[in-house]
Order: C-alpha cells, then sequence, then structure tokens
C-alpha cells in the first residue's frame, strides 16, 4: 500500500489555536468588564459597541486590500481583542469619534501597517490609545464619579445623546457629571503643593478615596486581576510580565512612600489605582510586542511598573500605562538579544 | 533512594501505550523474502561478503564491519542471496538504497554457533568487545550507533555510572516495555556483561513510570538472582524523558557538555534492547538479526508487539496484525513525534525500526500555519533550552548565522515545540531545513575553496612556467651573443664600423704626431751650431716681441 501524505515530525500537534487562545483571554475579560460597567455605566458598553465594529470592519478592510484569507485571520479574535482593550482604557464619556479614531490607528497602523497578527512591535491598542491622548488631552478626561458616590448617574439614552450627540442632559453640565480620576484629582492636589495628609479637606477628593485605591477602581482592578490569575492557571499567559511590572512598581513606590510618604502615594493605592491590572495581565502580556525570553519578560515587566511610576509622578500625565507599555516594546527586541539562555549543556560557557 | 532531578521543558503526552500491550510478543512469519538493507547504522557501510546465487545459512555474517564506526550484517534466515541492488527503503529521504536479498527456503538453518554462557567472565573485554562488534550490534533505542565502538570510545575505567535506557518517552512505542516484561532476566545478563566491561561503581536501569509491569519484572528477575549492584528506577513519564541527555540530567542531575558525550561526565548509556542483544550474542551467539517491532496506531486492527526478522517487509507485519483499518491515511516509522513518514509499507524492517505508527486522515493533516505570535510556549517546553520562536523567525529569513547564535544545533528535534504551538507552525521542519542548508553551504564553500586552491595552483603554475620559458629564453641569447662576439676575435663589445672608425682616428693622430715631432735634425748638434741656433731663436724672439709691442 502506498501513501503520499509525508508529512515531517511531530506527527502531533495541538487541537486548538490563536482564536481559542484570544477567545479565553476575552472571557477572562469579563469580570473586570461587569465591574467597569457597574460603576460607570453603560459609556462602557457604547465604546465597546464602537470599537469592536470599527475593529473588524477595519481589519475586513485591510485583509480584503492585502488579499490575505478573510474568515481565518478575522476568526483568530485577535482585533476583537485589541477593540474590546482598547474601549476599557478610553473613558466612558468619550465622545462616539474619539473612540472610532483610536481603534483605526490601533488597528491600522498598531497592526496592519507592520504586517498584521505577529508582525506588530507596538501593542496595537495602546498605539491607539496615545493617538487619541496626544490629540484629544480635553476629552481623554471624560471620566466620571463612580455610580456608588454618583447622585446624578446617567442612563442609557442621556449617555448615547451625550456621546453621540455631545447633547447634556437638560439640567446638567459637565463640571457636575465628569470628575477627575483619584490619580488626576491627587496630581492636581500636590502640585498646588498640599500634602497628601490633607487630602480629607479636599471634600471632593476625599470621597474619591476607596479602602484600597480609589473607590470603584480598587474593586475594577481586583476584578482584572482575578481574571488574570484565570489565564494565567489555564496557562494562556505566562507568570513573567505581570509579576515583574507589580514587584517593580509595588517596590519603586514602596521606596518612595517610605522616603515620603506625603509626596508619594503608597504602594497599594499605585497597583489598584487606575488600569494596572488590566496592564500587568493584558494589555503587557500581549505576547507579540513583548519581549520572549524568560528572563526578558520579567525585565520588561518590570521596565513597564517603573516607567508607570515615573510617568505618574513626574510626567504631564496622570496615568502613564500606555507610554510605558510602548517604551518597553521598543526595548523588546534589545531585552531578548541580550537575554539568550545558555542552551543544554552550555551552562558552564561564558 | 537515588535523588532524581528534573529537565526543563519537556511535555506529558498521552501514552497510547496499552494499545499495543495487550498480548504478549508474537513470533512474526518467516517471509519469503529478506530484504537487507546494507548500511542500517550511523558509520561506514560494511563490506559485502556473499554474492547472487550464494547459499547463506542464519546468523552468517553477510557483509562485514569495515574499520572504523561500521556495524556488520548477518543473514536473518537460510537461504540463497537473489539479488544485491538498490532497493527502496525506510528513510525520511524516500531514496533506494543498497540491499542484499534472500530468498529464504524455509529450514532456518543455523551456521555452528559457540556460545559462551556464562564462561564470558573469563574472556577479557577485548574478546568481548570483538564478539559485540561480530554480532553487528548497534544502538536499538534509535540512533543505530554501533554499539562496540561506543564501548570502545570510553575509557573504562572513567565511566563511574551505567545507564541502561528503558524510559521508552514516545507515545504509541512499548517494543522496550514488553522486552522489559517478558525477557527481564535476559536483560540482566546482558547488563552484567556491559558490567564488565565498564567497571562502573553505579548500574541503573531507568523505566518511565507509565511501566509498572517492565518495572516489576526487572525487580523480580533481579531479586531471583539476588543481584544487588543493578538498580532499577523508576522516572517520571514526560517526553522526552528518553533523550540521552535528559535522562542523564534526571538521574544525575548533571548536564552533559553540549558538544560532548556522556562519558565526558563518566556516564555510558546503552539502550535496553541493546543490552539484550548483547546477550543474545554473548549467551548464544545469535548476532542481532531480529527485533522487536511495535505495530500500533489508529488504524490497524490487532495493534501489538513481533519479533521480527531483519529484512521483513512491513506489509506482512501488517498482515499479520489483522490489516488496517478502513481509515488508513499514513503510516510513520517511529513513534508520533519523532518517526518519520513512510510512502508505503513494501519496505524491509531495518535495526532502526522500533514502531510502525498506522495514521488516520486526522493525524496526517495538520491545521494550516498562522502567524507566530510569540506566544513563547515553544520556549517553555523546550528541553535544550533554546528559544524555537526566534530560531523560527531566523531560519524561516534564512539568517542562519543569527539562528546559529541562537544555537540551532542543540536542537534535537524532539518535536515539543511544533506540538504546542496554537499557530500550527510545523517549526523543526524549518530547523531541519536550516540544519540541512547550513550543511549544504559548508560543503559549498568547501567545494569552491578546493576549486579555489585549485585555480590558485594553477595560476602559480602558469606564472612559474611563464618564468622559466622567458629565463631560457634570456639565457639563449646571451649564449649567441657571446658566441657571436669570440667569433669576431674581440672580446666585449666591438662594433666594425667603430673599430674601423677609431683605427683611422689613430691613425690621424699618429700621424699628426710625427709631423709635429719630425723635423729634429737638431739631435746631434755641435755647442757651436747649438749657440748659433740659440742666438737666431733669441733674435726671432726680440722681432716677434718688437712686431707685439707695436
Amino acid at each position: 500500500m502506498h501513501f503520499n501524505n509525508a508529512t515531517s515530525s511531530p506527527h502531533m500537534m495541538r487541537d486548538d489555536g490563536i482564536s481559542q487562545l484570544m477567545l479565553q483571554v476575552l472571557i477572562a475579560l469579563i469580570p473586570g468588564t461587569l465591574a467597569m460597567f457597574y460603576f460607570f455605566g453603560w459609556g462602557l458598553v457604547f465604546n465597546l459597541i464602537i470599537a469592536i465594529s470599527v475593529a473588524i470592519a477595519t481589519e475586513a478592510a485591510v485583509l480584503k486590500l492585502r488579499k490575505r484569507a478573510l474568515k481565518s485571520t478575522l476568526l483568530d479574535l485577535s482585533a476583537l481583542v485589541t477593540a474590546c482593550l482598547l474601549a476599557l482604557a478610553l473613558p466612558p464619556l468619550a465622545p462616539w469619534w474619539l473612540t472610532v479614531i483610536a481603534t483605526l490607528f490601533a488597528i491600522l497602523l498598531g497592526k496592519h501597517l507592520y504586517g498584521g497578527l505577529g508582525f506588530n512591535p507596538f501593542n496595537p491598542a495602546m498605539v491607539g490609545y496615545v493617538v487619541v491622548m496626544i490629540s484629544f488631552p480635553r476629552e481623554m478626561t471624560f471620566w466620571l464619579l463612580p455610580s456608588t458616590i454618583n447622585p446624578a448617574a446617567l442612563n442609557i439614552g442621556e449617555t448615547f445623546n451625550l456621546m453621540f450627540l455631545s447633547q447634556l442632559p437638560a439640567t446638567m453640565s459637565w463640571d457636575s457629571i465628569s470628575s477627575a480620576t483619584l490619580l488626576d484629582g491627587i496630581k492636581n492636589h500636590l502640585s498646588q503643593d498640599h500634602l497628601l495628609s490633607s487630602l480629607a479637606s479636599n471634600q471632593q477628593l476625599s470621597a474619591l478615596v476607596g479602602k484600597l485605591s480609589g473607590t470603584g477602581w480598587e474593586w475594577i482592578n481586583l476584578f482584572f486581576m482575578a481574571g488574570g490569575l484565570w489565564l494565567f492557571k489555564k496557562r494562556i499567559i505566562d507568570w513573567r510580565i505581570p509579576f515583574g511590572l507589580l514587584t517593580s512598581l509595588s517596590l519603586v513606590s514602596l521606596v518612595f512612600y517610605l522616603i515620603n510618604n506625603e509626596q508619594y502615594l503608597s504602594p497599594l493605592t499605585h497597583l489598584f489605582s487606575g488600569g494596572i491590572m488590566l496592564a500587568a495581565f493584558f494589555i503587557a502580556t500581549d505576547p507579540v510586542s513583548a519581549s520572549t525570553t524568560p528572563r526578558g519578560r520579567i525585565i520588561f515587566g518590570a521596565g513597564i511598573g517603573v516607567f508607570i511610576f515615573i510617568i505618574r509622578q513626574w510626567g504631564g500625565y496622570p496615568d502613564g500605562i500606555a507610554f510605558a507599555v510602548l517604551l518597553m516594546n521598543m526595548a523588546a527586541p534589545l531585552i531578548d538579544y541580550y537575554t539568550v539562555p545558555a542552551a543544554f549543556g552550555k551552562r558552564d560557557e561564558p | 533512594m537515588l535523588q532524581l532531578s528534573k529537565f526543563k521543558g519537556g511535555l506529558k503526552l498521552d501514552g497510547h501505550k496499552h494499545v499495543s500491550t495487550m498480548h504478549a510478543i508474537k513470533q512474526a512469519r518467516l517471509p519469503e523474502k529478506l530484504v537487507i538493507p546494507v548500511q542500517q547504522h550511523i558509520g561506514l557501510a560494511p563490506e559485502i561478503l556473499v554474492s547472487v546465487g550464494e547459499q547463506v545459512l542464519k546468523g552468517q555474517c553477510i557483509a562485514r564491519a569495515s574499520d572504523g564506526i561500521s556495524a556488520s550484517i548477518h543473514a536473518p534466515s537460510s537461504g540463497h542471496i537473489s539479488a544485491i541492488d538498490e532497493q527502496p527503503v525506510a528513510h525520511p529521504s524516500g531514496l533506494a538504497a543498497l540491499c542484499i536479498t534472500i530468498q529464504t527456503d524455509g529450514k532456518e538453518q543455523w551456521c555452528e554457533p559457540s556460545p559462551l554462557a556464562e564462561s564470558y567472565r573469563e574472556r577479557s573485554n577485548k574478546q568481548l568487545l570483538n564478539i559485540i562488534r561480530d554480532a553487528g550490534i548497534v544502538g536499538l533505542g534509535g540512533a543505530t550507533f554501533p554499539t562496540a565502538a561506543k564501548l570502545q570510545s570510553c575509557e573504562p575505567e572513567k565511566i563511574q555510572m551505567l545507564i541502561i535506557n528503558g524510559a521508552e518517552c514516545e507515545p504509541y512505542i512499548t517494543c522496550d516495555d514488553m522486552l522489559m516484561r517478558e525477557r527481564a532476566k535476559d536483560i540482566v545478563l546482558g547488563v552484567q556483561v556491559l558490567q564488565q566491561l565498564l567497571t562502573a561503581d553505579q548500574t541503573i536501569i531507568a523505566i518511565e513510570d507509565n511501566k509498572p509491569e517492565a518495572i516489576l519484572s526487572l525487580q523480580q528477575a533481579l531479586q531471583k538472582q539476588a543481584i544487588d549492584n543493578i538498580q532499577v528506577i523508576s522516572i517520571p513519564t514526560r517526553y522526552p524523558t528518553g533523550g540521552e541527555k535528559q535522562l542523564i540530567k534526571v538521574i544525575t542531575g548533571k548536564e552533559v557538555p553540549a558538544n560532548g558525550r556522556p562519558a565526558d561526565i563518566g556516564i555510558l548509556c546503552q539502550n535496553v534492547a541493546t543490552a539484550y542483544s548483547v546477550y543474545r550474542a554473548v549467551f548464544l551467539d545469535e548476532p542481532l538479526i531480529s527485533r522487536i517491532v511495535t505495530v500500533t496506531g489508529d488504524a490497524i486492527n490487532q495493534p501489538g508487539n513481533f519479533e521480527v526478522l531483519i529484512g521483513t517487509p512491513m506489509s506482512e507485519l501488517i498482515e499479520q496484525s489483522g490489516g488496517y483499518t478502513d481509515n488508513i491515511a499514513g503510516l510513520v516509522m517511529g513513534g508520533p513525534m519523532m518517526g518519520f513518514s513512510l510512502p508505503s509499507d513494501n519496505l524491509p524492517v531495518t535495526k532502526a525500526c522500533n514502531c510502525i505508527l498506522t495514521q488516520i486522515a486526522e493525524d496526517t493533516q495538520s491545521p494550516p500555519a498562522q502567524a507566530c505570535i510569540r506566544c513563547g510556549e515553544c520556549t517553555d517546553v523546550c528541553p535544550a533550552n533554546l528559544l524555537p520562536q526566534q530560531l523560527y523567525w531566523y531560519c524561516s529569513s534564512k539568517n542562519f548565522d543569527r539562528a546559529q547564535d541562537l544555537h540551532l544545533f542543540d536542537c534535537i528535534e524532539c518535536g515539543c515545540c511544533s506540538a504546542v504551538c496554537p499557530s500550527h507552525i510545523p517549526l523543526v521542519h524549518y530547523y531541519r531545513f536550516a540544519k540541512t542548508e547550513i550543511w549544504a553551504q559548508e560543503k559549498e564553500r568547501q567545494k569552491s575553496d578546493n576549486a579555489r586552491q585549485r585555480h590558485e595552483f594553477r595560476e602559480a603554475r602558469i606564472a612559474h612556467e611563464k618564468a622559466e620559458r622567458e629565463e631560457k629564453l634570456r639565457l639563449k641569447k646571451e649564449m649567441l651573443a657571446k658566441k657571436k662576439a669570440e667569433e669576431a676575435g674581440q672580446p666585449g663589445d666591438s662594433d666594425p664600423k667603430k673599430a674601423a672608425i677609431e683605427a683611422a682616428l689613430a691613425r690621424v693622430k699618429a700621424k699628426k704626431d710625427a709631423a709635429t715631432e719630425k723635423p729634429k735634425n737638431t739631435d746631434n748638434l755641435t755647442e757651436q751650431q747649438q749657440q748659433k741656433i740659440n742666438e737666431a731663436d733669441q733674435r726671432r724672439q726680440r722681432t716677434i716681441s718688437k712686431d707685439e709691442a707695436k
């Protein structure tokens, strides 16, 4: 009997593929997303809808232009993950066009101009985020008070009108709806030569302070962390990048906190503020743009942690996750180059 | 109790071992024709001793090991040589190779054996090594390296540990498992021969813990004979723990240097089936003419193990296993991780053939490869501690220098990386491609180096010849000129015209001299005459000076 299907060993391959990996990432995002929805309302849902549709449409259009297989690439779900991360990072009351622009840049500039999935040196979601962050700084502050302390939470219709038609509810003004995030508020507070201990005297700010960090944010971070730990348990992500990021951020902030706790926030506040857990478990762990060597991943994560602290503390932006990730993306090839592990039996060699 | 350690990476694979361990080892039927490839081992091809038409006896040497690393080939059964020609063989290249075909006569007539049995203990190492060498024994774990050469290449006194490899870590394969279950006592005898050769302090038989029957069987064999210098160790089942270097790491915690051999750190490894062949050679004087082959997979009716004569067509084994099921789609020699696809089942079983794996369509079709997302799962599972993802990057872009910087040649092609790749990239395929490409380049470079050297030599030779010719010509010319000069009677450079002119000039000069000196009738003058002359001269002088004054 003759056979004409010579294949190269191994003759065993795993059944699941990239789509299943991405799907699990999406599933792991659910708890944190629900928490965010609880605290920030319908804006997040609109953001998700806009980002996902723009991402899929853009990806499809580019694939068509590049004459690539549409279905198999769209089904790898990577564009969906990018869209979701972006939507979760943008302010929940951002005007619709802001999300559109961010997503367009993420998919077009961040991903496909470099050759599509697997070839992008930068995290696409963060590319999109930074583009709108730099171009539309005012709109990027459209955060609102967490629902638990917000006397005037918007309903779905009001949110729609605000985001798509820029129509405020009749009785409200921008100032009454929007609110600085805790990090933003503290930055302002400190820049006016106030001390952290005097935070309580600032009524607006003290309402934002929660048990671990900021009201609402602590929960959002905890839920994202839970999703991330589940990913780790499912062996979808490597422990090294989150470990490096969280450890370095804790250590650096601890040192400064111990030096002067009137000027510097505690490590706990740092860890559970803003998008740290989202960044540690979902954004920095994007394997394509991260370092790939085992040691390199720890360095990569640690670098992001340090940059986040630097930008938060001394930079012009309230949070520096996007910049920190992009900076370390740039360094990833160099890190990889210098962290090649010793091959089996070569440990003693220089 | 030995403290076991771990090697980095590896995979926990579904063993599928029970598929083929339901029945005892069966004797495969004697086929009408045995096709024996001459080259079945690593090293030099042996020298063929028989010719077409010749009668051979079972066990008769038909091709003798040449000097150096080589192994002899023996007739697996009696009969006559019907052909010595190129036949298709089981090789990844799919190319044909030189084979000796024996038409069997069914008599199974042995040539006179002279078994040593227990008296081997009185033999010298050299004599025992000769027996192993003459029996054509090669490493049956897969590499088929001639065993005698491996034993000879190490200094026996430097070997502290002998490891008998019964790990059999690849899924589906059970030939070593069944051998250990059924012939533990003989394996132990073979190991003892090896012990005598090496004088190692410690001898360990290492078996993966998914083979409890084999472990028990060997332990009982040792107990029965009250042997306490051989230890049976159960090691965790983890692919590729049966790889020599990985196994050593598990047992000793030591890493064999990347470019070295186990002997460099005082360890020697032999496969259980090799030890069994040593037993057959020494105790029964039987050369390596048969081996245990697992016929298994998802597309065979009665999977099992066979004791098969080398040269038996695989199709015979398939037939004796109840034939293929309807969904047969492919055939692999070896295991699913490192075996290679066979183009047909009409190929002979060789010393290297441990398993014939039947595949269903699902196993032969891999999903289309997607882009690498650098997830690093391959890095986690690589037992050689390489960066498969980066190697893939450089191999596929043909940046072979960088691939070598990343230790491409330390890849053992175990297949773990490909097996876990979520993008279904055939990674090992790329490494093989790069390795062969680098070898080809190396060869090409050597060839062009040779050509350049030849060319340079030729140029030099031509230049030399030209110079020689010119020198000769010059000498000849010189000689000619000399001769001419000699003929002209004058040494040196004499032009006849010039000479004539010179002669004329000389004559004129002589005439002139003669003219100015000649009027000399004053030679023999008297004093008076002289005085008169002087006075006359004075006068003349005076008038001259007067004229001048005027």
